[in-house]
């Protein structure tokens, strides 16, 4: 199939409904609401189920509904909406039904701005809604990115029975780059054995999140555990770019991983010997490559749209035995390419310290305070 | 090798499509190109922008502090972005819309009364066409005529009959060379 | 030596195919289970139990999935509505109810009730309203009456603090998207027969695919009132029905037509 030149919401919604989604929920935001108005009108053009929910607290429990009843279902939104879904996300994952959500990060917190931001990392990779869960998360840095990775979604709910999350921020959802969409799948026609159906023939399917039992709830809980140890052996994707023979590293998701991209390049140019890591699966996090890395580099620039929210999972592998700098900008702010070329500058004149935590010294820049 | 292109003006001005026309011209020549938006809040009438990155290699960053070229549709955009366009660099005036001289050193500066030539030509909204055409024929990213073909590939049949007015657009526009800054 | 006459027996009563056989956990003179014995006497006299879809609220119901023997998915706190959309809408040709109660259906989750209604969600909600939040051990409720003590209105429900309570029907019933919108209660045998046909034409409502249908049901709660089942029974009757009128609220013209 020819490349189109596309937008990365509309791609994103087309991706969907190419891998063969069933139902779309959703709720008007900013910066992805191009996805809703794609689906709202492709959906029932093709015979398949589209609400324009009353809230996002409406549209992810629809999923959740959809989700019980094994259809391939999905919903997006932003910062402020995510929030109100996390009720629905954490039942959705105690109950061990597959749903996609795509997460198009605007500036926060509040209601912040509609500019992009990678500022709900902490929110998607570690948590937000209540009790013991992991999603999968996975964050496009391309259009043509965001479109395989869509697909890979439903397959990764489907394949481990949970939530996946494509989580961009909104640069990407307004940017558009040639990429080649994947051939139409129709909607599923058999439903799996374990949905909510209607009970023909056999014994009622039951579908919830109650274990009002503790033991119960524990041996629940440890058996998602398990699932999820499976899920970090088999799924960690990362892109590295000029790591070879790097002797300082820069790591960064989606687009401030992008925008590192074109600051290592000038900074090779210079005659620096740095790599870049963009982590592609922010849950499972590619922990053991980083660990494995700060073996034989001698420091790491962690570089984000946010105050270090990444970073910490960065620290976190490099265990204190390289030096770890942070450069964000956050509240809506895409940082360019010469201010991270300036950090890796830095990075590699020294000289860099084991003490005290990045995320001080970069605001003591930021601020002018020392 | 990488080229980076911003076009600005007020929204309705063909800003944002311009950019596209672009895009898809560099899209059908087997480059890799990135187009991204930046425009205020106003759904009508505000000032609009967008950033085109031309490329051979997969693209970084979609923005750029200082591009290769601008075009800049009116005043307020060639305030903005005069100081930002790269040492030997090309910004494309709307002299129409600013009737000032641009003082900057060590790039080319071209002067094109777009609105009056789109108006000479009959459609006002031919504006856009006519600066394309001017940047094009100071900044070989791309021939003319990719973008004469990617008109005619990805506008919808229903403005075909424009095309021709279109290629007259981008030709008088192209006529405004200027020498490379040395 | 005299024989016996075998004697010839019939069954008049036994246990809906629809209801499992375990016993509830509901209090004694509650009515859910009343309620959960009408709705599976329907779907058994209708024939839907294999294509029936239950979604079980937050509250006392909350284990409904226990006792009435068909697929079940469980909503968050009010959500059930919205959840039964997006059961309803991947399975259209399939029948899918909601079983709520007053806090979950008229409080946390009125936006989701309104706009499944005003959407016309081709759904079935049976609302119990029993004046409180039973599960939690009787706190005020958007449905508790001007006056009634709770543990969480301690000297009686004070309008001018707490507001006054949410009659759902009449409010859903205002909306082009509702069907089928009735009041019942569960007090007496005869309410009890009324009750049942209103299940009945609910369900025939959503298997014509007409649209959404609601039956509101007056329901006891001895045990959070602090009185024996028949005075609970009579409470009802006495305080509940006066503020909360029987009758039918909704019934479009396309649900006139239905004949059993």
């Amino acid at each position: 199939m020819a490349r189109e030149l596309i937008k990365g919401n509309e791609a994103i919604a087309e991706a969907a409904i190419r891998a063969g989604l069933h139902a779309y929920f959703g709720y008007p935001i900013t910066p992805q609401t191009e996805l809703l108005e794609w689906m709202s009108r492709r959906m029932p053009e093709l015979g398949r189920a589209f609400v324009q929910a009353e809230s996002e607290l409406g549209a992810i429990n629809m999923v959740y509904g959809a989700a019980c009843a094994g259809a391939r279902v999905m919903t997006s939104s932003s910062g402020p909406g995510v929030s109100l879904m996390m009720e629905g996300i954490s039942y959705i994952v105690g109950t061990e039904v597959p749903a996609v959500l795509v997460d198009v990060m605007r500036g926060g917190p509040g209601l912040g701005n509609i500019s992009p931001a990678q500022s709900d990392y902490n929110q998607i990779v570690h948590g937000g809604g209540h009790g013991d869960y992991n999603l999968i998360v996975l964050a496009p840095s391309s259009v043509q990115e965001a479109i395989d990775l869509t697909v890979e979604c439903f397959d990764l709910a489907e394949k481990y029975r949970t939530m996946a999350v494509l989580l961009l921020d909104g640069s990407l959802g307004q940017m558009m780059e040639p990429a080649e969409l994947p051939p139409m799948m129709p909607v599923r026609e058999t439903f799996p054995a374990w949905a909510a159906t209607g009970a023909v023939g056999r014994k009622p399917n039951i579908l919830s999140s109650i274990h009002l039992n503790p033991p119960d709830q524990e041996v629940t809980n440890l058996h998602m555990l398990q699932r999820w140890q499976t899920v970090e052996a088999n799924e960690v994707r990362v892109k590295e770019y000029y790591m070879e023979d790097a002797r300082f590293v820069v790591v960064g998701y989606g687009s401030a991983g992008r925008v590192a991209l074109s600051a290592v390049r000038a900074a090779r140019a210079e005659g620096i010997p740095v790599g870049l890591l963009r982590p592609i699966s922010l849950n499972p996090f590619p922990s053991n490559m980083i660990s494995k890395l700060a073996d034989r580099v001698e420091a790491f620039l962690v570089t984000e749209m946010s105050t270090g929210q990444m970073l910490e999972d960065v620290r976190l592998a490099v265990a204190h035995r390289r030096p770890v700098e942070f450069y964000g900008r956050v509240g809506g702010i895409v940082p360019f390419p010469d201010e991270i070329l300036e950090e890796i500058r830095r990075l590699a004149k020294g000289p860099l310290t084991l003490e005290g935590h990045p995320r001080n010294r970069w605001l003591a820049r930021m601020t002018g305070a020392n | 090798m990488q080229t980076e292109i911003i076009v600005a003006g007020f929204g309705g001005q063909g800003v944002l499509f311009a950019g596209q026309l672009l895009s898809y011209a560099a899209m059908d020549e087997g480059r890799e190109v990135t187009w991204i938006p930046s425009y205020g809040p106003e759904m009508r009438g505000g000032t609009a922008n967008c950033t085109v990155i031309i490329s051979d290699e997969e693209i970084g960053s979609p923005l750029v502090k200082n591009p290769q070229a601008v075009i800049a549709m009116n005043l307020p955009s060639v305030d903005k972005y005069v100081s930002s366009v790269r040492a030997g660099g090309v910004l494309v005036v709307n002299a129409s819309m600013a009737p000032r001289e641009v003082e900057r050193q060590g790039i080319i500066v071209v002067n094109v009364p777009a609105s009056e030539i789109a108006e000479s030509l009959g459609d006002k909204r031919m504006t856009n066409m006519v600066l394309l055409g001017a940047l094009l024929g100071n900044l070989p990213v791309l021939p003319l005529e990719s973008i004469e073909k990617a008109l005619k590939a990805h506008l919808p049949a229903r403005h075909h009959r424009l095309l021709p007015l279109n290629s007259q657009a981008l030709q008088r526009g192209a006529e405004y060379t200027k020498q490379p800054v040395v | 030596m005299a024989t016996i006459e075998p004697m010839l027996e019939e069954i008049v009563y036994s246990r809906p195919e629809s209801l499992t056989d375990a016993a509830t956990h509901y209090c004694p003179g509650c009515t859910h289970g009343v309620a959960h014995r009408l709705i599976a006497e329907v779907i058994d006299e209708m024939g839907l139990r294999e294509k029936m879809i239950g979604v079980a609220s937050v509250g006392c119901s909350v284990f409904a999935y226990n006792y009435l023997n068909f697929d079940w998915v469980q909503a968050p706190h009010g959500r059930a509505p919205a959840m039964a959309t997006g059961v309803k809408r991947v399975l259209p040709d399939k029948m899918v109810m909601t079983y709520q109660g007053d806090g979950d259906m008229a409080s946390i989750g009125m936006g989701e009730i309104v706009h499944a209604a005003a959407r016309g969600e081709n759904i079935t909600v049976f609302f119990l309203n029993n004046a409180n939040y039973g599960m939690t051990g009787g706190q005020m409720a958007p449905t508790t009456l001007p006056g009634q003590k709770t543990t969480s209105s301690p000297t009686g429900r004070d309008v001018e603090n707490a507001g006054f309570p949410i009659r759902a029907s009449e409010l859903l019933s205002t909306l082009d998207g509702s069907s089928y919108i009735v009041r019942r209660s569960l007090h007496d045998a005869k309410n009890i027969r009324l009750a049942k046909k209103a299940i009945r034409m609910a369900f025939e409502t959503q298997l014509r695919g007409l649209g959404f249908s609601m039956i509101e049901m007056l329901s006891s709660c001895p045990t959070n009132w602090g009185v024996d089942p028949n005075q609970a029974l009579a409470w009802v009757a006495e305080k509940m029905v006066p503020y909360y009128p029987l009758g039918d609220y909704k019934i479009s013209e396309a649900v006139k037509q239905i004949r059993i």
